[in-house]
């Protein structure tokens, strides 16, 4: 059975222009051990989805849900306490930005043994003994040392490693990490990269990676999920979806990367931005910037259907670059352009 | 857990600000400001007291100056032996209370915006160069300004004018005084913060000398806290004049000054309540309404208060 | 005309005086150790770095935002750091900057307009009339709409911001032009339109780009030349080809090796660094990369690596050719390494 189950997640935010859908329709699986990459531009929703998870969104925030199950357990009805209970214990979050995550007026040991304390008890002695053994495992020198440094005499790559010990203190059976190297070095973001992936094997643990960028998720993810606008469009394999897009978004996306791109040539690029509130298209949400966009994607919203090795939301998906399905008449062809 | 904070705020433009209409400054200004009905109120108010103030001399029933001898203390006309001639009653020399506080409107205004206008200016002057100069010229200017914060603000006025003689213009500039080192302060703080901005480096490759820098690039952007301020400080200083002229170191007799009518009816206070209610009053509103409109300008200005 | 040398750095350095509170001793900090190159008309050469190694400070440098501490530069053959006000004047406007940040570098009180025409205000002596259609037309050139002149910037997305930058940037016609990292804020697709933009100008107005960037794929893309530094100074610096295929520093190497990459062909052995980046406050001694280079021996403990020539670039290591050719031991070189990389 799945460890992680959402089926169909809406979320709106209500805002001064009306009810503006951040999440519409996600489906998410994820099972025991596996390493899930989740990717998207800014506002494609996929941090929000975590956090309507985590239930950590503000008030004005509408979640809703045919399913969503952590471990057995309906994560759309469940107390507050219990959910808070849940989160940290069992699933635990990071965050982009490691230096304003952690509270600056505290030491990171205290900061340490509270999450400790908070989920698991223990006396004072066994807590300084367990933060000073997490810091080593997510290797920081002198661990024990360090246990009484504040989040400013550290260097963000530490800060990171802090908020993974933190996150990791409790045994979760979910990580869920978002954009955690963005605001790093890249050498430093290839540690903090290996730490993730090293950690969720030696503790088969399962680990949701959030990230706008593709290389990071095609060096460690099992399996891809791809979202717009709010939507999931794709999801399957990491090599298959990286070799074989079936979505005319991943493809795009993937055209537009420069390593991609061969000598010193122009980009392939995705003409206009993603929807916003005011602009947000009938039909398929990608169409106005689809290539091979048709009548029918103007007027139907596509559904996620199942295919070989994963899913994807198209009516015509792509095979090596062409669109399957392409309607043969001259007519809608020639709305197409 | 401190985390749970920060996750909610990072993710909310990433929700909600995408969608940003185009809107004017001014149209967004007044959605944000519209919210609050105490500032509209407040604004209400003054809207009201500037139009008295400056049509005093056509809405007044009396001149403020003139003595009828024959009804000193009249009571407001709702009282016993109250008479509509003089609404508000009259006071110990027998002017009418309504004439002069309609006209201690226009002494109030003026009051208001000479001190805002002189502390600001100079408060600009010196914070601007504060900011852009950092090293000594910094050094002596906050710490001089350090100095006029540590005296009491009233003590500090009263010296100033012991020291240029009583009248209304040197209470004025007394006040002006003592409120100058916070916009001093507050305009460094601002100017300091935009000056690492990236906007004005490309100001300054652009080749922009010293004065565009300072007053076409950097002081629009410091605005919003200085006009908040300036709001707040205008009830200050009309209060302040006030409490002067109340101690007969501001506007002298027979100016229909709102402290100065306080100071001259203080021994009537027993027998003629409305000779100290109706100025007293009159202070009490208009010092309220800009500190409730202050207040709202504050909201609807300061960008880190803004919802959605 | 492509091809001109149109900037020349000598030996540049920049230090900072921090500290020197009222119970500290000031302390000097070299954020820029000396480094020389130059820029030539219509090509880019890119900068790259992690933090802390001076990429920004060289960009402030260059943009005469700031003066060197020491050292030459010269714009158009004229020394910059001693020229008169006037002529100081004149070079300025040849040298133009684009930041990271574009909801930063933008003026949020001025109509797009206004910031367009703003560079022509204070240098040029052309008419209100003028001053618009210039901003016009650059505005065409960079793929924004003529209605888009009286908005304010907060009317636009993080791509269209990053174009009116780019065009404000280009409204003295500029020779050369600092991109500091002008594309890591944007998302992937934004980034290629940004991207074709910046290289359609080059070609158009012939500029000499100074690129600066962490990320590898897009100097790939764009740069002909790179310079890789570390601490202040350059390490590896050449032609784009020799430093990707086979770089010959291990920083570069490592830095190439950290980097993702979608297609597996382009994944190296990943050469794990360990330990955190030095700060230039409290500089390691000899090489400021040995305490995280796999091959440090005491020689890089000791003495510093200067820039010199090794196969068609140039590398600041003291093992270069033995790393080339695999010789070099990973940690704790022998002496016979460090001996045949000393002949």
């Amino acid at each position: 059975m799945a460890l992680l189950d959402i089926r169909n997640l809406r979320v709106e935010f209500r805002t001064a222009q009306g009810l503006f859908p951040a999440v519409d329709g996600i489906d998410l699986t994820v099972d025991e051990g596996e390493l899930l990459g989740v990717v998207g531009e800014s506002g494609s929703g996929k941090s929000v989805t975590m956090l309507a998870l985590m239930g950590l969104l503000p008030w004005t925030a509408n979640v809703t849900a045919d399913r969503m199950e952590f471990a057995g357990r309906d994560m759309l009805s469940i107390p507050p306490r219990e959910r808070r209970r849940l989160t940290g214990a069992e699933m635990a979050m990071i965050f982009q930005e490691p230096m304003s995550s952690l509270n600056p007026c505290f030491t990171v040991g205290f900061q340490l043994t509270e999450a400790i304390k908070v989920h698991q008890g223990g006396t004072r002695r066994q807590r300084r003994d367990q933060a000073a053994e997490l810091l080593q495992q997510v290797g920081i020198p002198s661990a024990a040392s360090r246990l009484s440094a504040f989040p400013h005499q550290l260097s963000g790559g530490m800060n990171q490693r802090v908020m993974i010990a933190m996150a990791i203190a409790c045994n979760p059976k979910l990580l869920i990490a978002d954009e955690p190297t963005t605001a790093l070095d890249v050498t430093i973001q290839a540690q903090i990269l290996d730490l993730l992936v090293q950690l969720q094997r030696e503790r088969g643990m399962a680990l949701i990676l959030i990230t706008h960028d593709m290389a990071v998720v095609a060096e460690t993810a099992r399996r891809v999920n791809v979202m717009y606008a709010g939507q999931q469009v794709e999801t399957r394999p990491v090599d298959s979806l990286f070799d074989n897009p079936r979505h005319p978004y991943t493809a795009a996306l993937l055209d537009a990367l420069p390593e991609r791109a061969s000598g010193k040539t122009r980009l392939p690029t995705i003409p206009g931005v993603v929807p916003g509130i005011a602009d947000r298209p009938g039909g398929c949400l990608f169409h106005p910037r689809c290539r091979f966009a048709q009548q029918r994607c103007k007027t139907n919203r596509p559904e996620l259907e199942s295919d070989r090795d994963g899913r994807v939301r198209c009516f015509f998906p792509l095979d090596r670059g062409e669109p399957t399905d392409w309607p043969e008449d001259a007519e809608s062809r020639g709305s197409a352009a | 857990m401190t985390v749970d904070a920060n996750a909610v705020q990072e993710t909310d433009p990433e929700a909600q600000g995408l969608a940003a209409r185009p809107m004017h400054p001014l149209v967004e200004f007044w959605v944000y400001f519209r919210e609050s009905r105490g500032a509209v109120a407040g604004m209400a108010v003054i809207a009201v007291v500037v139009i008295v103030a400056i049509f005093a001399d056509v809405l007044a029933p009396h001149d403020p100056t003139e003595q009828f001898r024959d009804s000193l203390l009249t009571p407001p006309v709702w009282a016993e032996d109250g008479s509509w001639a003089f609404p508000l009653g009259t006071d110990a020399v027998g002017r009418d209370m309504l004439s002069r506080i309609m006209h201690g409107a226009r002494f109030s205004m003026v009051i208001g915006l000479v001190v805002v206008t002189l502390s600001l200016s100079i408060g600009i002057g010196l914070g601007l160069v504060a900011g852009f100069f950092r090293g000594v010229v910094e050094t002596l200017i906050m710490r001089l300004m350090d100095i006029m914060l540590a005296l009491p603000s009233l003590l500090l006025a009263i010296v100033i004018v012991a020291i240029l003689g009583p009248s209304l213009f040197n209470a004025m500039v007394a006040i002006a005084l003592v409120y100058l080192p916070h916009f001093a302060r507050l305009t460094r703080a601002a100017a300091i913060g935009e000056l690492s901005r990236d906007y004005v480096t490309a100001s300054r490759v652009a080749g922009a000398g010293l004065p565009r820098l300072m007053f076409s690039t950097v002081l629009p952007n410091c605005l919003p806290p200085l006009i908040v301020q300036a709001t707040l400080a205008f009830s200050s200083a009309i209060l302040d004049a006030a409490a002067l002229g109340f101690l007969g170191l501001g506007a002298q007799p027979p100016l229909p000054e709102w402290g100065t009518m306080l100071a001259e009816a203080r021994e009537f206070v027993l027998r003629a309540w409305w000779v100290v209610t109706f100025p007293g009053l009159a202070i009490l509103v208009t010092v309220l309404a800009f500190n409730l409109m202050g207040d709202g300008l504050r909201d609807a200005l300061d960008p880190k208060l803004k919802r959605s | 005309m492509s091809g001109e040398t149109v900037l020349t750095a000598e030996n540049l350095v920049r230090t900072y005086t921090t500290g020197g509170g009222m119970f500290r001793a000031a302390a000097d900090v070299k954020a820029l150790a000396g480094v020389s190159f130059s820029l030539r008309a219509g090509r880019t050469l890119a900068v790259v770095g992690e933090s802390g190694c001076g990429k920004s400070t060289l960009a402030r440098l260059v943009t005469m935002i700031e003066k060197p501490t020491d050292g030459v530069l010269r714009v158009d053959g004229r020394d910059v750091v001693g020229a008169d006000y006037q002529e100081r004047k004149r070079l300025r406007q040849e040298v133009q900057i684009v930041f990271q940040d574009p909801y930063g570098s933008l003026n949020p009180r001025k109509k797009v307009g206004a910031i367009l025409e703003e560079p022509l205000r204070i240098n040029t002596r052309m008419s209100a009339a003028d001053r618009k259609e210039r901003a016009e037309s650059m505005m065409a050139h960079v793929g924004l709409r003529r209605e888009h002149y009286s908005r304010y910037p907060h009317m636009f997305s993080g791509g269209q911001r990053q174009r009116i930058a780019i065009a404000r940037a280009l409204m003295l016609q500029p020779r050369i032009l600092v991109a500091d990292e002008p594309v890591s804020a944007l998302d992937v697709s934004i980034q290629a339109q940004v991207l074709n933009l910046l290289m359609d100008l080059q070609d158009e107005f012939d500029l000499a780009y100074l690129f600066i960037s962490h990320d590898l794929s897009v100097v790939r893309h764009i740069a002909e030349d790179i310079m890789v530094m570390y601490l202040g100074r350059a390490v590896e610096h050449g032609p784009r080809e020799a430093i990707f295929d086979a770089p010959r520093h291990p920083y570069t190497q490592a830095l190439l090796a950290s980097t993702p990459a979608v297609e597996p062909a382009h994944r190296r052995e990943r050469i794990a660094l360990t330990g955190e980046l030095p700060s230039p406050i409290n500089p390691p001694s000899g090489c400021a990369f040995h305490p995280r280079c796999p091959f440090a021996t005491d020689r890089c403990r000791t003495e510093r690596p200067e820039l010199r020539p090794v196969h068609g670039r140039e590398v600041a290591c003291h093992h270069a050719e033995a790393i080339a050719d695999g010789v070099a031991t990973r940690k704790g070189a022998t002496a016979a390494a460090d001996a045949s990389a000393a002949q």
